[in-house]
């Protein structure tokens, strides 16, 4: 085995296990906010730094081995690709960590009301990204996209949570301080599904070559830039 | 036999093969391999080679070693008709007339080339640019050839490091000033084509920078095919490039294809370094 691929090879664990620490960090937000349950809060804001850390080591390690070996073809796009996916990670990695400081705000107010959407959207960003870095795993290109799709319902989500708790600060001012952390963590998730998306994409461009951000794949086949 | 500017359309062009837009109109086909095969005795060494070689464009071509690319750049301008024993099949075109059936020094004043080794003759600078005009009854007088001699080595960048040393011998320049001193050479003819065969394989950095450099330079004017092992270099100067091996064109397309996203396993295997 060439040293490249060797070198390569430690890339693709250090971002895997990176993945597997924002996975629980996500996962542990969530329950600590459904459950109100303050260790596994407390959990996630510790293990923060655990995660930026990582993502400087990633970052040593691609602009190394750019500089090093000079890469082209699926090399290059592997690792432009890992320090696209590295920041994208570290991101969610602030985002559970927000929905972790929001949670324990949240233990000190009455419930607003039975959390219905919030735990579906958290449900399924958890599956989006989980579907990315398998399909980052298995270069499967069409679990990729499959992953695109699902955003739009996350933002759907978002948006009955806001209407819903809108209505609710407009009938009971008292509640507000609690409903605008609700709103955040509705706010985060969605960025959690956003940047699940661009993993998403960077992993179809990986595989395939193709960009497919921003429509610009549609733009490339009919050059309509109104897609 | 071919008639002039009946050259058909070789099958490698990167025309309708997936390339992104560039935003650059297209280019017209200078040269062009049709359906080439080349023998050393009963050894087949190219296998049905079709290319086309954009106007004004450098188009590089890499592979392993023996895998044809140097036998390929050499029946260009028919230097393949130097080694005995050797035979060559298909057409090669420039300009839509078939090179083949045309005088062979005439073929050659219009592709000129450019070797690995720099191969300056036992003669001053001078002489050296001025041995293609004196070979080919350059019509000019003295000053006429002062002109082009100085005019050739600005082109091939080296004037300025010889203008006051031209009439004592190349054999003092260093190795990459030999080598563009084999570059000034070959543009004094004014070659349409001029083809490359690894010009900086035994050049320092800087050396192989300058003439990296230079090529960007010609290119307005010359339409450039190189042979070289270094993937970087090919990547760096050429606009499109074609990927060799056993003797067959495996892939050709922009060099911005080949080195981020080609079409074939081997190439993608040779060029990460993954090959063999």
């Amino acid at each position: 085995m060439r040293h490249f691929s060797i070198e390569l090879e430690e890339l693709n664990h250090k971002l895997l296990e990176m993945a597997g620490l924002v996975e629980a960090s996500i996962h542990h937000s969530v329950r600590s906010l459904v459950e109100q349950n303050r260790d596994l809060a407390q959990q996630v804001i510790r293990d923060e730094p655990q995660i930026n850390r990582m993502e400087m080591e990633i970052d040593g390690l691609v602009t190394r081995l750019l500089a090093l070996r000079q890469p082209v073809a699926r090399d290059l796009r592997f690792l432009t690709a890992a320090l696209k996916i590295n920041t994208d990670l570290e991101r969610i990695g602030d985002l559970a960590n927000h929905i972790a400081e929001r949670a324990l705000s949240l233990m000190h107010h009455p419930l607003v009301k039975p959390m219905t959407d919030i735990p579906k959207m958290a449900s399924l960003v958890q599956s989006m990204l989980l579907k990315c870095l398998d399909a980052f795993v298995k270069g499967d290109a069409d679990l990729a996209r499959s992953v695109l799709l699902a955003d739009d319902e996350v933002d759907a989500l978002r948006d009955a949570v806001y209407a819903e708790l809108l209505v609710i600060m407009q009938r009971d001012p008292g509640i507000v301080p609690a409903a605008v952390d609700l709103i955040f963590v509705a706010r985060n998730l969605e960025r959690i599904g956003d940047h699940a998306t661009n993993i998403a994409e960077d992993v179809v461009f990986l595989v395939k070559g193709i960009d497919v951000r921003h429509h610009a794949e549609h733009i490339e086949k009919t050059g309509d830039p109104a897609a | 036999m071919s008639q002039e500017g009946s050259a058909p359309s070789s099958q490698a062009t990167p025309s309708g093969s997936g390339e992104q837009k560039t935003g650059n109109p297209p280019a017209a086909k200078k040269l062009s391999a049709v359906n080439l095969d080349f023998f050393y005795g009963a050894f087949q060494a190219l296998h049905n080679i079709s290319l086309d070689f954009q106007e004004n464009h450098i188009t590089a071509l890499i592979g392993p070693s023996g895998c044809g690319k140097s036998t390929f750049i050499r029946t260009l301008n028919r230097m393949h008709e130097t080694v005995k024993g050797t035979r060559l099949t298909g057409q090669i075109f420039l300009d839509g007339k078939d090179i083949l059936t045309e005088d062979v020094n005439a073929v050659r004043l219009k592709v000129g080339m450019v070797f690995q080794r720099s191969n300056p003759f036992p003669k001053t600078i001078f002489e050296n640019v001025a041995y293609g005009l004196h070979v080919n009854s350059f019509q000019g007088g003295k000053a006429a050839i002062r002109e082009v001699v100085e005019k050739s080595l600005v082109k091939a960048a080296l004037w300025d490091e010889v203008k006051d040393k031209v009439h004592e011998s190349a054999f003092g320049l260093s190795g990459g000033q030999q080598q563009r001193l084999c570059i000034a050479r070959a543009l004094a003819v004014e070659p349409e084509v001029l083809l490359l065969d690894e010009p900086c394989s035994a050049l320092d950095p800087i050396a192989t920078a300058k003439i990296e450099e230079l090529l960007f330079a010609l290119k307005s004017e010359t339409t450039i095919v190189i042979v070289t092992h270094n993937m970087q270099q090919a990547a760096r100067v050429s606009d499109f490039t074609g990927f060799f091996l056993l003797g067959k064109m495996i892939e050709f397309n922009t060099t911005n294809v080949i080195f981020q996203n080609p079409g074939m396993t081997e190439t993608e295997d040779y060029v990460t370094g993954r090959f063999g």
